[in-house]
């Protein structure tokens, strides 16, 4: 432990902690704006800067750890000003619209600018203007307000590796873009979005599609169904206010309600879907043999990024759709049928946790009932936005259940927006499946939590499966090396069946979630989709009686050549230069 | 075999090249040739001998004789008047032979005795010929190193005193204990050779005029702190001195100075070079270990320093060519010799790049704690066309503007840095009384502008906003609070900038307005 | 030479990035790095695109546009400010009719600034590809630009 002296408070902290943590645990908050508690500091805006007796110059305590003896003052006159000018520097290359950013309220530079007091624009402005990036279904980047604190490329390159976006050119022309500046449209961005989530400002936001949804909520001729993610419910309170993880079900649906939507369902009960249909698949699977392990499909990010930089992985891929898009097809299918719809007069709109999700509803195999599928993703930050301007506080609703055919859900569902989730609901069921008993202890502990790769070993009526899970895209990238190269040796891999979710944490991490994110909030909210589970009724997709009865009017049984026809898909090979796909494709089924 | 009667040098570098040099050669060749000359008379290719701006230079010995300006046309005059009859040609002769120019020990006439340790041999050998290194006692040192422990070596160069050459003054000695202490498997030594410093072009002297001098130094470095592997970062534009290392490295190769168990002493080591691509910052050691491992150059954060996790993350260490240079004389010499030249806390010579409004601009080798007067006045030939000195930018761009109060101080890096200057990269660019302050302050402000790597606020920022405003001064349509923004925006940045590029703005500023601030506000309409 | 020699020459490790470029960008006949050269480098690299274009643009010696024939670098550092290269280089703007950065229309030279090329004993100073040029006057540069302009 290292004691350290901080305007004469005595802190000890262990060694290799940085000036600014301890300064925090001394009870002094210093500034920051580049620093993520999730990210390697990087130094660049230089607003955390300290005094220390005898040493010269001013130091960045986010990344100077403290040394013994160490007599620190994170407040001085010298250091107050300089701050205030950093700052002022950087609003003279920063888009001031602050009343019309989509960021107004949430901006972490207009935080910091009224918290110092920044009173003048003291620095004349620059005036070039970029071009703002529009290319991408998912995300929009607008370089105007980007301060260059390097969240973005960092996530983008070191935790997703999927490496998108970089630091191009240099000085004052320094700008983030992608290859050849080809747009986020026409990159290998795989619309994750933890950009977005990461960024302090208004330079990154969702492609929104909150005018259409309104369009639709006020056209009396449609008839405007709506689904939201698992993630959704334990985020949507901090758009309210409320504290990280509260689960807001029940006053989700009440709000969505009084938005005018015309039935209010669950992506929930498509979670339980397919959890039938992976889950019937991966015992086909383990009969056969044939293309093990069965890797989840229900990550549009991971799709996106398998599909690119993995391809040759997609023989294991579930051919199931997402929960969003089997609820799609049955929306206007199923849904339509029963109720006795016209599906042309029907709008699908999703709530999602992912900015990813607007990718998948808009790719061109998505509309096998006719119509596309899923007409419009709104992300949790946008239905925030719509409740808001529609004068609802959620914090007030009522509990109000789902409307029925497609609203009832099991907690295997609700866990799906945790990492391990989709894992864990399938060995519930599919220990049923193959035994015809049900698992005793549902709670398969080792698959949850933060840890980036996580094993177990499920023994179902002597039969050992190995699964594996792995969240964000660097350890998927780890993982998929890893099976490949057993795959490559002899043929085999030691693992039955692997989950990948894109986003660290899982969905509930997801690049759609509330401004501000970070991994201890993450797992705040992945507890309370455990703590739904508990509370539920049934907590396993197979009980689920709005799945059973999907089964009898519609589909027939998982894994039949109904359910096969509208629920599930196929895959390209895409190219690592623009992410398009490629032209010598084969379809994998 | 004949005799040969006469050596000629013939001087090529960037500058000589130029002017023609390579023509000349081929001229004084084919005419030697001609003239039936050739069994007496050798032509041979020399580096800089340190004067610039006199077109292609010749020397010929023994007789010590320099001609400048040659052309093509001059040459079958120069072959048969001096080479064939012994007349010299005295419209030839580099009559203002100024007084850095004295190569070697033997005095001609008037001019003074100039000490050369780094440049010693610049401007006198072939620098493409490993042996005529050897026949002025290169690589004796090695040899000497070798039978001295690493620590040995250290300690050497510790009681010598040598301060780093790259212009942040930190004991050369101390740097390579680190790494040698440093635990690690493997180490490196690198030696920084991107000479971005505006008005330095010492370390290309050094690179085309005497590489194996380098490369010893390098080779004893690598042999005190453990390095097997060393590499030598280039600026991408200077490409003789890639071509003129280049072959060095394979010559040494071939006479197994480097590479495997070197002169049976068990110690193996290897270079590589390594070709820049146009970055200043790249100079600042941890932007060049970025760079060196391919990446953009982006300066890290210090601590670690690169003695402990540089290169790879390896114990590295990183010195400049002049420090590198200085090593084998050191080592062969010893630290007592060394320490008769200079002053107590710095000792040794420093070379000068000197230039702008003097006579005779050029490089010179100067004992450390000679004055600015004299090196100006006794070397360069004083202010071109008997102006006044104005002032003079001393250590680079992110020097000190020194005016005449300084011309008397002795420059060496503790004694500067008293005067709040710095002896940096060794530049210094001279003044006249007709040079316009604020144009100049306006030339280093774009200079780091265009050079700032953009990673952090205060210089990304910072240089762009000062930028705008001496270009509004320039133009005279400053406003009386430009004066004090110019400080104030260095002052943060000299606070809070990641790295030295940006930290060091502050000192052209504040000693541009130190001395001119009445020329500067001036410029500011009422 | 083609791209596929001169990646040849290089071990595929990543401190190589620098001479696979300048190599690439030396045999481009457009003396530029095209999307084609960034990609073959960053396959042979086995690294991102993205990469490869940010490291490549953050050094002045890669151009990511197409260039001129020749292409003349003036150094605008300090030292020959002082010596005059502020004239020179309105000199060169008009009478090629560019401006910094930019490519003359029948594409013989492209116009660039440098930093400090080391020649400022005989400032002020420019390259011409490799090729140095100093006490540079109006006239000077005529005779310069006539000959390149004479070569094919």
């Amino acid at each position: 432990m290292i004691k350290t002296k901080i305007n004469n408070v005595d802190v000890e902290t262990p060694e290799g902690t940085s000036i600014l943590w301890a300064a925090r645990k001394a009870g002094f908050n210093i500034p920051t704006l580049c620093q993520h508690p999730d990210l390697v500091p990087g130094g660049q805006c230089g607003i955390c800067v300290v005094e220390i007796e005898g040493v010269p110059g001013l130091k960045r305590s986010c990344m100077t750890p403290v040394g013994e003896g160490f007599t620190v003052r994170t407040h001085t006159q010298r250091v107050m000003t300089v701050r205030k000018q950093l700052v002022e520097l950087i609003l003279s290359n920063h888009d001031t619209d602050c009343l019309t950013c989509i960021k107004n309220n949430s901006c972490e530079l207009q935080k910091l600018a009224a918290t110092l007091g920044v009173d003048t624009l003291e620095y004349p402005k620059f005036e070039e203007k970029l071009p703002i990036d529009k290319t991408s279904v998912s995300i929009v980047r607008d370089p105007n307000k980007c301060i260059l604190c390097g969240r973005c490329t960092q996530v983008c390159s070191d935790i997703q590796t999927v490496n998108a976006l970089a630091i191009n050119n240099r000085g004052c022309d320094t700008v983030i873009t992608t290859a050849f500046d080809a747009g986020l449209g026409n990159s290998v961005c795989i619309n994750c979005g933890q950009c977005v989530v990461h960024c302090p400002v208004g330079a990154l936001y969702e492609n929104s599609q909150i005018e259409q949804v309104w369009e639709a909520l006020h056209d009396p001729d449609k008839f405007v169904v709506v689904q939201e993610a698992p993630a959704v419910r334990v985020m949507l309170g901090e758009e309210f206010g409320m504290p990280p993880g509260s689960l807001v079900s029940g006053k989700m649906h009440a709000a969505l309600r009084r938005l005018n939507f015309d039935a209010v369902l669950d992506t929930n009960f498509a979670a339980d879907l397919t959890i039938m249909e992976e889950g019937t698949e991966l015992l086909s699977r383990l009969t056969s043999g044939k293309n093990l392990p069965l890797i989840t499909s229900c990550s549009p990010g991971w799709i996106k990024f398998m599909e690119t930089f993995y391809h040759d992985m997609i023989p294991h891929m579930s051919t199931a759709k997402s929960p969003q898009q089997m609820f799609g097809t049955l929306s206007k299918t199923y849904y339509a049928q029963q109720k006795g719809i016209p599906p042309e007069k029907i709008v699908s709109v999703s709530i999602m946790p992912c900015t990813a999700k607007k990718f998948e509803c808009q790719r061109p195999e998505m509309n096998i009932s006719g119509y596309q599928d899923v007409d419009y993703v709104l992300t949790t930050r946008e239905i925030g936005r719509m409740m808001r301007e529609a004068g609802i506080d959620l914090k007030e609703m009522p509990d109000e259940p789902a409307d029925d055919i497609m609203g009832d859900y099991t907690g295997a569902g609700t866990i799906f927006g945790a990492t391990g989730g989709v894992m864990e609901a399938a060995i519930r069921s599919a220990y049923f499946l193959v035994t015809g008993r049900e698992l005793e202890n549902l709670d398969v502990i080792p698959v949850r939590g933060l840890k980036g790769i996580k094993e177990a070993e499920i023994d179902i009526d002597g039969t050992k499966v190995k699964v594996a899970v792995a969240h964000s895209c660097g350890k998927a990238r780890e993982l998929m090396d890893k099976v490949a190269a057993q795959l490559e040796k002899d043929g085999k891999c030691e693992y039955q069946f692997i989950e990948v979710m894109a986003c660290p944490g899982g969905c509930v991490g997801g690049g759609g979630q509330s401004w501000g994110s970070n991994m201890a909030k993450r797992a705040r909210r992945g507890e309370s989709l455990y703590e739904e589970d508990k509370l539920m009724p049934h907590r396993r997709s197979h009980e689920n009686p709005s799945v059973q009865a999907v089964y009898e009017k519609f589909l027939g049984k998982p894994n039949s050549e109904k359910s096969h026809k509208l629920l599930h898909t196929h895959y390209y090979k895409r190219s690592t230069v623009d992410g398009k796909v490629l032209p010598e494709n084969k379809i994998s089924e | 075999m004949n005799r040969v009667r006469n050596h000629v040098l013939i001087s090529i570098d960037a500058g000589t090249i130029m002017a023609g040099a390579r023509a000349v050669e081929k001229a004084l060749t084919e005419e030697i040739v001609r003239q039936g000359l050739s069994d007496e008379i050798t032509v041979l290719e020399t580096g800089s001998i340190g004067a610039t701006g006199q077109g292609v230079i010749i020397v010929v010995y023994p007789e010590g004789v320099y001609y400048g300006n040659v052309t093509v046309q001059d040459i079958p005059q120069l072959v048969e008047e001096h080479l064939l009859k012994g007349r010299l040609v005295k419209r030839l002769l580099l009559s203002e032979l100024p007084k850095q120019h004295v190569v070697t020990k033997e005095k001609t006439g008037l001019l003074k005795e100039q000490p050369r340790i780094v440049l010693r041999n610049s401007g006198i050998i072939d620098p493409e010929n490993i042996d005529e290194y050897i026949a002025r006692e290169g690589y004796e040192a090695i040899g000497k190193a070798f039978s001295l422990k690493p620590e040995g070596v250290i300690e050497e160069i510790k009681k010598s005193g040598l301060i780093g050459r790259g212009g942040a003054g930190f004991p050369t000695a101390m740097k390579w204990g680190f790494a040698h202490n440093a635990p690690g498997d493997q180490k490196y030594i690198i030696c920084n050779a991107d000479e971005g410093e505006p008005g330095t072009f010492k370390d290309r002297l050094i690179l085309e005029g005497d590489p194996h001098k380098l490369i010893e130094g390098m080779i004893i470095a690598g042999y005190a702190i453990g390095a097997t592997k060393g590499f030598i970062y280039i600026r991408g534009e200077y490409s003789l001195s890639i071509e003129r290392l280049e072959k060095a490295i394979a010559q040494a190769r071939q006479y197994e100075l480097l590479g495997d168990n070197i002169l049976e002493s068990g110690f193996s080591f290897d270079l590589s070079v390594m070709k820049g691509a146009g970055a200043y910052v790249c100079g600042e050691e941890t932007a060049l270990i970025e760079s060196l491992e391919g990446k953009r150059g982006h300066p890290r954060l210090k601590p670690p320093f690169p003695a402990i996790a540089g290169l790879w993350h390896k114990p590295t260490v990183v010195n400049n060519v002049e420090t590198l240079a200085n090593i084998p004389e050191i080592i062969w010499r010893g630290a007592t010799w060394y320490r008769g030249y200079g002053t107590e806390k710095c000792p040794g010579t420093k070379v000068y790049t000197i230039i702008g409004n003097v006579a005779t601009p050029g490089i010179i080798e100067a004992e450390m704690g000679t004055t600015l007067r004299d090196i100006i006045y006794e070397y360069a030939g004083g202010i071109k066309e008997g102006k006044k000195f104005k002032c003079a930018l001393v250590g680079g761009a992110a020097g000190a503007f020194l005016g005449p109060d300084m011309l008397d101080v002795q420059m060496d890096f503790a004694n500067l840095k008293e005067y709040a200057a710095v002896l940096g990269s060794g530049a210094i660019l001279v003044m006249d009384e007709d040079a316009d302050i604020v144009d100049m302050l306006q030339s280093v402000l774009h200079f780091f502008k265009h050079e700032s790597c953009g990673h952090c606020v205060p210089c990304r920022l910072g240089t762009a906003q000062l930028v705008k405003v001496i270009d509004r001064i320039a133009a005279s349509k400053g406003i009386k609070e430009d004066i004090e923004k110019l400080s104030n925006i260095s002052d943060v940045m000299r606070d809070t900038s990641f790295c030295p590029l940006g930290q060091s703005l502050c000192l052209p500023i504040s000693s541009a307005l130190k001395y001119f601030h009445d020329e500067v506000y001036a410029r500011i309409p009422l | 030479m083609d791209k596929e020699a001169i990646l040849k020459k290089f071990k595929p490790t990543l401190d190589n990035i620098l001479y696979i470029l300048h190599d690439l960008q030396d045999e481009n006949p457009q003396h530029y790095l095209s999307k084609d050269d960034i990609k073959v480098c960053a396959d042979y690299l086995n690294i991102p695109y993205s990469y490869t274009h940010s490291v490549a643009s953050f050094y002045t010696m890669f151009s990511m546009k197409p260039r001129g024939r020749n292409i003349i670098r003036l150094c605008d550092s300090p030292p020959c400010h002082l010596m005059g290269s502020k004239s020179l280089l309105d000199y060169l703007q008009r009478t090629l009719k560019v401006t910094t950065g930019e490519t003359t229309k029948d594409g013989i030279f492209t116009l660039e600034l440098t930093s400090c090329l080391g020649a400022c004993g005989v400032a002020p100073a420019m390259m011409v590809n490799n090729e140095m040029f100093g006490n540079l006057t109006p006239e000077k540069v005529d005779t310069i630009l006539d000959k390149r302009r004479k070569e094919l």
